[in-house]
């Protein structure tokens, strides 16, 4: 599905190159939920920006079904680490804005966003502006405006990061539960160990200076993942190998 | 598909109480008080005999002017020159200061002159645009149109400059193209920095206006108070300041709503 092949990207510094991605390959399955986790700076965001088309790889490639990412694409939903909800739309505008650039007529426009606005649970808030809305909310906002373009692949970055524990936890299940009845690819971005392991088949870890993958760790649990899951033994093994993975790493010369 | 409440959360950011009260007395109160003392005390000095006309004097030569038609005809004239000159100015501030923010080029090659213009106070113009297009209202119409770019377009320009990236990347993703990311963020984004312009750019026509009637005109507020001036005739003068005043006000007031009811998406003003 997706085939990240030996990217590399560098950012131009004063007089200097900083690399932001040396060397990095990956691919993704069908319908298969990846997390990446790693520490700050490491080049999460740029990876999902080339995944996402917003910037062109300097070495190697990304694909998409065999296909070379050159832009921005219906089949790519991506939902970033700041909301980035139109300020001056409300909720139902913003669910709508794909749609429109889509060309979808206006009454099924509006059908389809009514079906994700109740989706995420943000029925009583759809005409309402985002600045009313709490953190998790605009998230949920973010999210369907995702999915309502209905995209085979979704990038998401750190997309609970800004919401307090107890809400991120319900979010995380509800994704898990959206995702389980409407199977897509899914690609998320994360820096906290816990979400990675609960959410993904894979975890991906990076490190950073230069950004690359160090470990890529196999979640053997099944789903659905329930709150039993997270206090077992199991979890806690993969946690604490991808916790080491993590912050242990060996700083390259 | 099974549908999740986050029960946790709820909305924050209720809109904050505008009116602050004091002692029961409301903001309106004190300002009203206040235009009441200034009033007093300007008819204290009056009365004490410094050369100015007390405020029935104002009064009365105010009914006057309104009743032989002079100070509407004044009125409408100011106000049609500030209106020509401030609608050209916005009507082509608006597009260059998008050209401005949106491609390099245009900023390249427009920014300098706009920098070295805005230096020069729009007054300072008044001498060469009456020595090239003679005293008619062409000159006059310039000047105000002059002022009210320079004012709009710095504003316009800083705001397209300003725009989110994350939100034109989340356009890019849900299928917009340029076109469409013009149209549907660049411009609904920069709108606060595009009315803060206009109103600046009103002001500043306003302001110019009164000194460009005074060099030449046959009609309006800046004109009549220069003849006034002539005969000593320390009444006119003040009717011609206060409807002045009263009239930036109020156009202030209009753009003032219209920016408030056009972005009151914004999280905190
Ligand atoms: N446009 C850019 N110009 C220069 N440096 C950049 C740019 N984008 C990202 N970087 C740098 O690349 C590194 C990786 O950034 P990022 O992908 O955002 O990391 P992460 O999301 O893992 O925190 C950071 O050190 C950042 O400073
Ligand atoms: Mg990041």
């Amino acid at each position: 599905m997706i085939a990240i092949d030996r990217v590399g990207k560098a950012f131009p510094l004063k007089n200097d190159r900083f690399v932001a991605l040396d060397d990095v390959s990956l691919s993704v399955a069908e319908n298969e939920f990846v997390t990446i986790v790693g520490p700050s700076g490491c080049g999460k965001t740029t990876l999902m920006n080339i995944l996402a088309g917003l910037e062109t790889p300097d070495a190697g490639q990304a694909l998409v079904r065999g296909s070379k990412i050159t832009g921005p694409g219906p089949d790519r939903g991506v939902i970033f680490q700041q909301y980035a909800l139109f300020p001056w739309l409300t909720v139902r505008k913003n669910v709508e804005f794909g749609l429109r650039t889509a060309g979808v007529p206006s009454r099924e426009r509006r059908d389809r966003a009514q079906h994700f606005i109740d989706l995420v649970g943000l029925h009583d808030f759809a005409d309402a502006l985002p600045r009313t809305l709490s953190g998790g909310m605009k998230q949920r906002c973010a999210i369907a405006r995702a999915y309502a373009v209905n995209p085979s692949i979704l990038l998401m970055d750190e997309p609970f990061g800004a919401v307090d524990a107890l809400t991120r936890v319900r979010l995380q299940e509800q994704l898990l539960q959206t995702w389980s009845q409407e199977k897509r690819t899914v690609v998320f971005i994360t820096h906290d160990v816990d979400e990675a392991v609960f959410l993904a088949s894979r975890v991906v870890v990076m490190a950073a200076r230069p950004g690359r993958i160090v470990e890529v760790i196999d979640v053997d649990l099944p789903y659905p993942r329930t709150e039993e899951l997270r206090l077992s033994p199991a979890f806690t093994a993969l946690r604490n190998r991808v916790w080491s993975a993590v912050y242990h790493q060996e700083p390259v010369a | 598909m099974t549908v999740v409440q986050v029960g946790a959360e709820t909305t924050t950011g209720s809109p904050p109480t505008e009116e602050r009260r004091r002692r029961g007395v409301p903001k309106w109160g004190w300002n009203g008080l206040s235009v009441v003392l200034g009033i007093g005390i300007w008819w204290g000095f009056s009365l004490a005999g410094y050369d100015i006309p007390a405020p029935p004097e104002v009064l009365k030569r105010g009914g006057e002017l309104i009743a032989d038609g002079t100070l509407a005809d004044d009125v409408l004239a100011s106000l049609g020159r500030v209106l020509a000159g401030f609608v050209l100015g916005v009507a082509l501030a608006i597009p260059v200061g998008f050209l401005m923010g949106w491609y390099g080029i245009v900023r390249g090659l427009i920014e300098p002159w706009v920098q070295f213009f805005r230096t020069i106070p729009p007054l300072a113009i008044i001498p060469l645009a009456v020595v090239l297009m003679g005293i008619g209202e062409t000159p006059k119409i310039f000047v105000i149109f002059l002022a009210s770019f320079l004012a709009c377009v710095i504003a316009t320009f800083q705001g397209v400059v300003g725009v989110d990236k994350t939100l034109i990347n989340a356009a890019r993703v849900l299928g917009a193209k340029d076109g469409t990311i013009f149209a549907r963020v660049v411009v609904p984004a920069s709108m606060p920095f595009i009315l803060v312009g206009m109103r600046v750019g009103l002001g500043s026509s306003w302001a110019t206006l009164v000194a460009a009637e005074l060099i030449a005109a046959q009609q309006g507020l800046g004109y009549r108070m220069q003849s006034a001036q002539l005969y000593y005739d320390l009444p006119t003068i003040f009717v011609g300041l206060i409807s002045i005043g009263v009239l930036g006000l109020l156009m202030d007031r209009v753009l003032l709503f219209a920016e408030r009811r056009l972005t009151n998406w914004q999280e905190r003003r």
